[in-house]
């Protein structure tokens, strides 16, 4: 019995951790190519997962309407780096973090403006009885884990052997020199941002079926995600992935065991402080080594 | 003989500074053009206006016939320029073959590419040794052949090339400057090179200019500006 309890608890913690991990890549990736956090990124998947739920009461099927949130996501994001990120390239630090947290509240009070406060209920694309799952995991649990791996196989796909990808990652790195080779680094960012905001779509649409959809339904799942980048270092997307899975799991055993389910919260920010304090740059931290 | 290049009245800013006072300058197809100066003439700064990088501009950049100094950096890279930096704009935490193909990165002849990449290893063993170390670690001389593989990875028509020999111990600097010997006869590409290590430059070199404080004061063939007195007083050291 206590077993049963600690192995559901793990594997609700690898679930949960799942988009986590999604939400924490999708940080890193802007983070790489700004060197800022964009602390929007769990509000503007709250306002995804909004438009997904129109979408699905509009009469769509369920993965077209998830497809669709996908796309208008990815193009939101990308707008948004062009029209109000791109200005500020040169503005001081203090200023663009003042920025993203107006955007947090515009994408905040829109979703309540557009859509209304009261809670919803959203699907899961995995159903209740589907052959998957079993007693110790629901459906949309092993359904979680599985496309929050698609995601990252596909990224993974996507900046190693593309070379679009590549020319992604020069330009995060190295804008100078990327342009002298004609690489349009302007429009490498807008690509940045829009595959983070579809990513945060898709962590969305995989949260909002557990939490429910509320504009208030991805505060505490960026507090994670943060936590999960910032273990694994800010700026290394496999980090980002561990440590979005380890704060997952953490978070549902600690919840269980030791704090309970009300200071859960708290587990995710005393994570964050310990991070910073004993080891900045995370636990797989890149030293990006230059001999001089 | 035609006119690849040809730079009139350049001037260049870097904000309210004008540090590039009207350059008059061509490089011909096919040639290797030494431009030579003392520290801060403007020599770097030169091959950055061409390029409008980091730099404002002013005057007329025309390339294979066409004005550039409208078109921004990645045009100007995309028109056939490719440039060699000071600094050599290392792509730092990827790997040696992944800064060579970042230099293909527009083209999509898959094959020739990967012909041109064996080709770039045979000008720079070395490189070929360490292509799938993080190009970071490589040592100055080789991220040096890296910078100009790099660049001829993107089959330009001109190449630009920022001081080669900083920095390096003279066996490397004689070794880099070798393999440009067998890059210019083998490679369709001119050369305009920026050196302080005028001896090497003008040995490469068909003809070069003389930079002092952003203006040409000297321009001639490189055996005119060998035997020229104040040359070989000031540059070469005799
Ligand atoms: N980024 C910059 N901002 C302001 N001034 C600059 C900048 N870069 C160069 N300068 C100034 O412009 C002038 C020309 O510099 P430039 O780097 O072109 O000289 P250089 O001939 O390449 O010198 P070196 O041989 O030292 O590389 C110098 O007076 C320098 O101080
Ligand atoms: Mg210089």
């Amino acid at each position: 019995m206590m077993m049963e309890t600690f192995v559901q608890q793990l594997m609700a913690g690898l679930s949960t951790g799942g988009i986590y991990a999604c939400l924490a890549l999708a940080l890193v990736m802007i983070y790489q190519a700004t060197h800022h956090v964009n602390f929007a990124q769990g509000e503007m998947a709250m306002f995804s997962t909004f438009i997904a739920w129109a979408l699905i009461q509009a009469g769509l099927p369920y993965w077209v309407a998830f497809g669709a949130t996908v796309v208008i996501s990815f193009g939101m994001g990308a707008v948004l780096e062009f029209a109000v990120i791109r200005p500020l390239h040169k503005a001081p630090e203090l200023s663009v973090v003042v920025v993203f947290i107006g955007l947090l509240m515009v994408f905040h009070s829109l979703a309540g403006w557009i859509f209304g406060t009261q809670i919803k209920e959203f699907p899961s694309p995995f159903p209740k009885d589907a052959w998957f799952g079993g007693s110790m995991m629901s459906p949309h649990q092993v359904g979680t884990i599985f496309v929050a791996m698609c995601i990252v196989a596909l990224l993974f796909t996507f900046f190693r052997f593309t070379t679009l990808g590549l020319t992604m990652r020069a330009a995060a790195q190295n804008p100078g020199s990327s342009r002298l080779l004609g690489i349009r680094v302007g429009r490498m960012l807008m690509l940045g941002w829009g595959l983070a905001g579809a990513i945060g779509a898709v962590a969305g649409m995989m949260v909002a079926p557990v939490v429910f959809l509320d504009p208030g339904m991805m505060t505490g799942v960026l507090i994670y995600a943060f936590a999960g980048a910032l273990i694994g270092g800010i700026d290394n997307p496999v980090g980002a992935i561990l440590g979005g899975f380890l704060v997952g799991v953490l978070e549902n055993l600690i919840g269980t065991y030791i704090v309970g389910t009300e200071l859960k919260l708290s587990v995710a920010l005393v994570l964050i402080i310990v991070v910073l304090v004993v080891r900045p740059a995370g636990l797989l931290g890149r030293h990006i080594v230059q001999r001089v | 003989m035609t006119r690849l290049l040809e730079v009139q009245g350049l001037k260049a800013w870097y904000g309210s500074t004008e540090v590039l006072h009207g350059i008059d300058l061509n490089v011909e197809e096919g040639q290797v053009t030494a431009l030579l100066g003392a520290n801060g003439a403007g020599k770097t700064t030169t091959l950055r206006s061409i390029c409008k990088h980091l730099v404002r501009i002013g005057g007329s950049v025309t390339f294979r016939g066409e004005r550039i100094d409208n078109y921004s950096t990645e045009q100007i890279a995309m028109a056939g320029v490719g440039h060699v930096p000071d600094g050599r704009g290392t792509f730092l935490g990827l790997s040696a073959e992944e800064n060579l193909r970042l230099g293909a990165h527009a083209r999509r002849d898959r094959s020739a590419v990967l012909e041109d990449l064996e080709r770039m290893y045979s000008y720079f063993p070395r490189l070929k040794e360490r292509r799938a170390q993080q190009a970071g670690t490589l040592s100055g001389g080789e991220q040096q052949m890296l910078a100009i593989a790099r660049a001829l990875m993107g089959r330009p028509s001109l190449l630009l090339l920022d001081e080669p020999s900083f920095g390096l111990a003279p066996l490397v600097v004689r070794d880099i400057f070798d393999i440009m010997r067998r890059v210019r006869s083998e490679e369709r590409v001119s050369i305009l090179i920026v050196e302080q290590n005028a001896r090497a430059a003008l040995e490469l070199a068909d003809t070069a200019y003389l930079l002092e404080t952003g203006r040409i004061v000297k321009h001639g063939t490189s055996a005119d500006m060998r035997n020229d007195d104040a040359v070989r007083r000031a540059y070469l050291g005799e």
